[in-house]
């Protein structure tokens, strides 16, 4: 086997609370399908025959009872349960899954909606042999207005940023605003070797990572790392140019392990050499090719460990932590596939006026004189008549009585809407009654939460 | 253009078609008859043109062979004996179809005898319509063989140099249907790589491929059809990432070696033979992904001996075993020690004070070279390098690191330092049996320049890549590259961006050329043979395959 999937779906979404305290993030509806039918969905058309699904209890649960899950995702799902308190990392869990691990594996995020040709980061990890290949997309600016945040100010994120080599694929430098202090340094040895380097700050990291094999087997030895892209990543780059990586001597290791314990100790480990070493040296001296030209080193220079990025610049990919993403998510996924705007079964009256871009999911109904333009309707939503609905998210289970104007809001499961609400970019939480003829501009409707 | 002896035929013919078709057995007056028809047409074939009836009779034979082939065998024996026999009816076709005109006094010993070797072509005829070959009988009856004339004779050519034929597309495209492991779901197969752009009408018969359009895109991404090691072999080939042809053997016989450890013989199978055809599709997976090399195929002829000679008493483990040991000793005997023996050879001919010119990168000059270096002799050399592909840096690069004084020029600077050189040294990626010298393309022009400066061109080629097959031109069958390799961008503009576009303009990017042997002053080898001139290459294919 090649390629082992694993789907990290224990995220809290602990940036868009307003959404998660009661759905769990991996199944939030966008475009009416949970979000971690996405990433299976991709890698089902690539081609994987098994996922295994590092999740909580509780997704475990609506996993098993939500109808899209069941019959749509025909891979088999091995799902492991971890611990809720949101202590453990995505290293943290893959070293909690090593048993299961046999061979290399690609690591995806649950909130990972993306049309991208995967075989163009898998073949970098394959044709270079590299230790790590990971994909990036360019950033997105977000145009709607982020409902519920009246007045709020977006918090400028922590820009990221990457280095990459002059054919764009190899990885070179990747570090994050809050690590660097005072300034970017770059380190001579990188310098020495590719003198050309493109740093770019405007990507978003698509946390789809291939790793080896024996990325797995070193985390197991150092448990002091517990997050693949805050710290597995950066190190694995930094390590491409560390010294010791230019002479693999395996057998003095057990001496190097007293004196620098933490550089060749590791470096053993990253560096594990499959059993015909010698014929793949002898391959790659009879090959005339060469990463890089100008400077009298071999090929890669001689470094066993590469990384390597894939960056999209066209197509779709977003990452939905945010609200603002979420929406943005939910206007654009229903394009990847072509389905029905209406579910058949939704109960849609005549006198409806619904635009094209918008989605009704199963078991609706929608009466008469209603209009609902850009909007996502969910499963089993009832809309009585005269309601207008524009640029909204409904989701399931929720009901809209008579007369309301529903503008630009994120509505959650199960809510109620009084007759002749308005509501302009409000965030309607779970469960709510908004009650009848309220005026809402900005504002994020919830219950007081007991944590 | 028919003769008058043809016009015959055709009236003739179809009465025995007739009578074919009807299954009718033919009397002895029309075996007879057709016997004298033979000798009349030969008479006034030899009289006409020869291509003349040689066209028409290309065109009868597919006419003839359908008959024949659905005919039970002693009824179109002697109807396709006469057809299809070109050897004793140089007359050809319509005229052996005709029957001859009736000697009524059949003698009866005559027609025992006829009778007799009717039978025998009987069977001779029932052998070869079983293998389906049209109008070929070389073995032919013991009717006298006309002296040569040329026959037209229709050879199986391979479906690499036939791309422009839609129906060997067809077949090519069927055969990887067929070519998966037994007990695989229909809809996982090796897929067939497209071809990309438009491509010079010259070369139209051979593939094109495009790098942005690996094939990976068509198979599943934890490829389950074909074993990981060759999948990362054949991106590496597409991406030209293994390049020379020892580099892309030896990294074969890794991803071989890799397939056989990872091998289990399934139940009631045998190893011998399940192993051979697993490597089948893995074989057309990296023949799709770039046309294999001689050195790769005379390594898949040796795996495959290899694999069907074990005992089928053999346990499973030590015939892995067995198989890995080979392997090895095969890189070890050929490439490795078939270096140093050249080397040793090779610096022989290279004195103080010489002035060397290699062109392109291979490994073994470079190897060479770097011997001689380190054994003290003095001398420099001149790098020869052309588009796109520039290997010659990567030579540049590994013989100045070990101190070598190296000049660099490109291709069209090379009649200017010819008159400094004393001697070129080229490898090779085959060598072919009639002697011409199979490498990368430039060599025949590097040599003909050579020949014209009366300057010395050593050809160094390990034995595993001497090959069987005859090319004399460099059109019939040859490799051709990514077109987008052409493209360059200088100060920011990039010219040829839309070629696609321009409907008069094809890029052409050639791999081989074949230089001719008498170009070549002489062919450094191994396994004993040192230094050999072009024309034995056919004598060392022959006693090498006496050995094995």
């Amino acid at each position: 086997m090649e390629l082992q999937a694993v789907l990290m779906a224990a995220g809290g979404g602990s940036r868009m609370t307003d959404l998660t305290y009661n759905t769990p993030k991996p199944m939030l509806p966008v475009g009416n399908k949970p979000l971690m039918w996405y990433p299976l969905n991709l890698l089902e058309r690539v081609g994987f025959e098994e996922v295994i699904v590092i999740t909580t209890k509780e997704v475990q649960k609506m996993m098993s009872t939500d109808p899209k899950m069941k019959v749509d995702v025909k891979m088999k799902l091995d799902v492991v349960c971890i611990q809720e308190d949101g202590d453990m990392g995505t290293a943290d869990a893959l070293r909690h899954i090593q048993q299961k691990i046999k061979t290399d594996i690609l690591v995806m995020s649950c909130d990972l909606i993306t049309d991208v040709a995967l075989h163009e980061v898998v073949d970098l990890f394959r044709a270079h042999n590299a230790t790590l290949a990971m994909l990036m997309s360019k950033a997105h600016e977000f145009t709607e207005t982020v409902p519920g945040q009246k007045g709020k100010k977006k918090t400028a994120e922590q820009r990221d940023f990457v280095g990459v080599d002059q054919s764009g694929k190899r990885l070179l430098f990747m570090a994050n605003e809050a690590d660097l202090e005072d300034g970017l340094s770059v380190r001579k040895s990188i310098m020495r070797k590719h003198p050309r380097m493109h740093i770019k700050t405007g990507l978003v990291d698509a946390h789809l990572y291939c790793l080896k094999k024996a990325v797995v087997d070193f985390l197991t030895e150092n448990k002091s790392i517990s997050s693949i892209r805050g710290e597995l990543v950066p190190y694995l780059v930094r390590k491409q140019f560390s010294k010791t990586t230019d002479s693999p001597k395996m057998k003095d290791d057990a001496e190097d392990q007293t004196q620098k314990k933490n550089d060749s100790s590791t470096n053993h480990e990253l560096l594990i050499s499959s059993r015909d070493e010698p014929l793949l040296q002898l391959a790659q001296e009879r090959s005339c090719w060469n990463d890089h030209h100008g400077d009298m080193s071999e090929a890669y220079h001689g470094g066993k460990l590469r990384c390597y990025v894939h960056i999209m610049d066209q197509g779709l990919c977003y990452r939905v932590n945010t609200l603002a993403a979420f929406i943005e998510a939910n206007r654009l996924a229903p394009k990847l596939f072509e389905e029905p705007a209406v579910h058949p079964s939704a109960v849609i009256s005549e006198r409806c006026q619904m635009g094209s871009d918008s989605i009704i999911g199963a078991l609706c109904q929608v009466a008469d004189k209603t209009s609902i333009k850009r909007s996502t309707i969910g499963n089993s939503t009832t809309v009585k008549e005269k309601v207008k609905v524009t640029n909204s998210i409904i989701m399931h289970g929720v009901t809209i009585e008579e007369g309301c104007n529903i503008q630009g809001s994120v509505i959650c499961s199960n809510a109620v809407i009084g007759r002749g609400a308005d509501l302009k970019y409000c965030l309607v939480g779970n469960g709510q009654r908004i009650e009848p003829e309220e005026r809402g501009g900005e504002l994020a409707y919830q219950t007081e939460q007991p944590n | 253009m028919a003769d008058s002896g043809v016009t015959e035929g055709p009236d003739k013919k179809e009465e025995i078609d007739r009578a074919k078709s009807e299954g009718k057995e033919l009397t002895k007056e029309e075996k007879q008859r057709l016997r004298k028809e033979k000798k009349q047409q030969k008479k006034n074939k030899e009289k006409k043109d020869d291509k003349a009836s040689q066209e028409s009779e290309k065109e009868k034979k597919p006419l003839s062979s359908p008959p024949p082939a659905s005919q039970p065998p002693p009824q179109s024996t002697t109807q396709k004996a006469p057809s299809a026999v070109p050897a004793p009816a140089p007359v050809s076709v319509p005229a052996s179809e005709a029957p001859v005109p009736a000697d009524k006094p059949a003698k009866s010993k005559a027609e025992l005898k006829a009778e007799r070797r009717a039978r025998q072509e009987a069977e001779r005829a029932s052998k070869q319509g079983k293998k389906g070959e049209t109008g070929q009988q070389a073995a032919t009856s013991k009717q006298k063989a006309p002296p040569n004339e040329l026959q037209p004779v229709v050879k199986r050519l391979p479906e690499h140099i036939q791309v422009d034929n839609p129906d060997v597309l067809k077949k090519l495209a069927k055969k990887l249907e067929r070519q998966q492991t037994p007990g695989q779901v229909a809809d996982k197969q090796i897929p067939l790589r497209m071809d990309y752009g438009y491509k010079v009408s010259l070369f139209s018969h051979l593939h094109q491929y495009s790098r942005k359009a690996p094939l990976t895109q068509q198979v599943s991404i934890p490829s389950t059809v074909i074993h990981p090691a060759v999948v990362r072999l054949g991106l590496q080939y597409s991406q030209g990432i293994v390049t020379g042809s020892n580099a892309r053997s030896v990294a074969l016989l890794h991803a071989f070696k890799q397939v056989i450890r990872d091998y289990t013989t399934p139940p009631n199978e045998e190893l011998s033979r399940d192993l051979v055809n697993k490597l089948k599709p893995y074989i057309s997976f990296l023949n799709q992904c770039r046309p294999l090399s001689a050195s790769m195929g005379n390594a898949i002829k040796y795996i495959k001996k290899e694999i069907s000679n074990i005992p089928s008493q053999c346990k499973e483990e030590e015939a892995k075993s067995k198989l890995l040991n080979c392997i090895e000793c095969y890189i070890n005997e050929k490439i490795i020690l078939a270096a140093k023996a050249i080397a040793k050879s090779a610096i022989e001919k290279i004195s103080d004070g010489d002035v060397i010119l290699i062109y392109g990168c291979s490994s073994l000059v470079n190897h060479i070279l770097c011997e001689a270096f380190e054994k003290s002799r003095k001398f420099r050399v001149i790098v020869v390098d052309s588009r796109p592909r520039l290997e010659g840096r990567e030579a540049l690069r590994r013989l100045v690191q070990k101190g070598i004084s190296c000049t660099y020029v490109l291709i069209s600077a090379v009649s200017y330092v010819l008159p400094e050189v004393s001697k070129v040294f080229l490898g090779a990626h085959a060598l072919l049996a009639n002697g011409y010298v199979m490498s990368r393309v430039g060599t025949s022009q590097i040599a003909l320049v050579a020949k014209a400066f009366n300057v010395p061109v050593l050809v160094c080629c390990e034995t595993y890549k001497f090959c069987e097959r005859v090319q004399t031109d460099s059109f019939v069958s040859n490799e051709l590259d990514d077109p987008d390799d052409l493209i360059v961008t200088r100060k920011g503009k990039t010219h040829l961006k839309d070629w696609q576009e321009v409907p008069s303009l094809g890029l052409l990017n050639l791999v081989y050329d074949v230089t001719p042997p008498d170009f070549v002053d002489l062919v450094i080898t191994d396994l004993g043979l040192g230094m050999i001139p072009c024309t034995s290459v056919p004598v060392v294919l022959r006693v090498k395959n006496v050995d094995q």
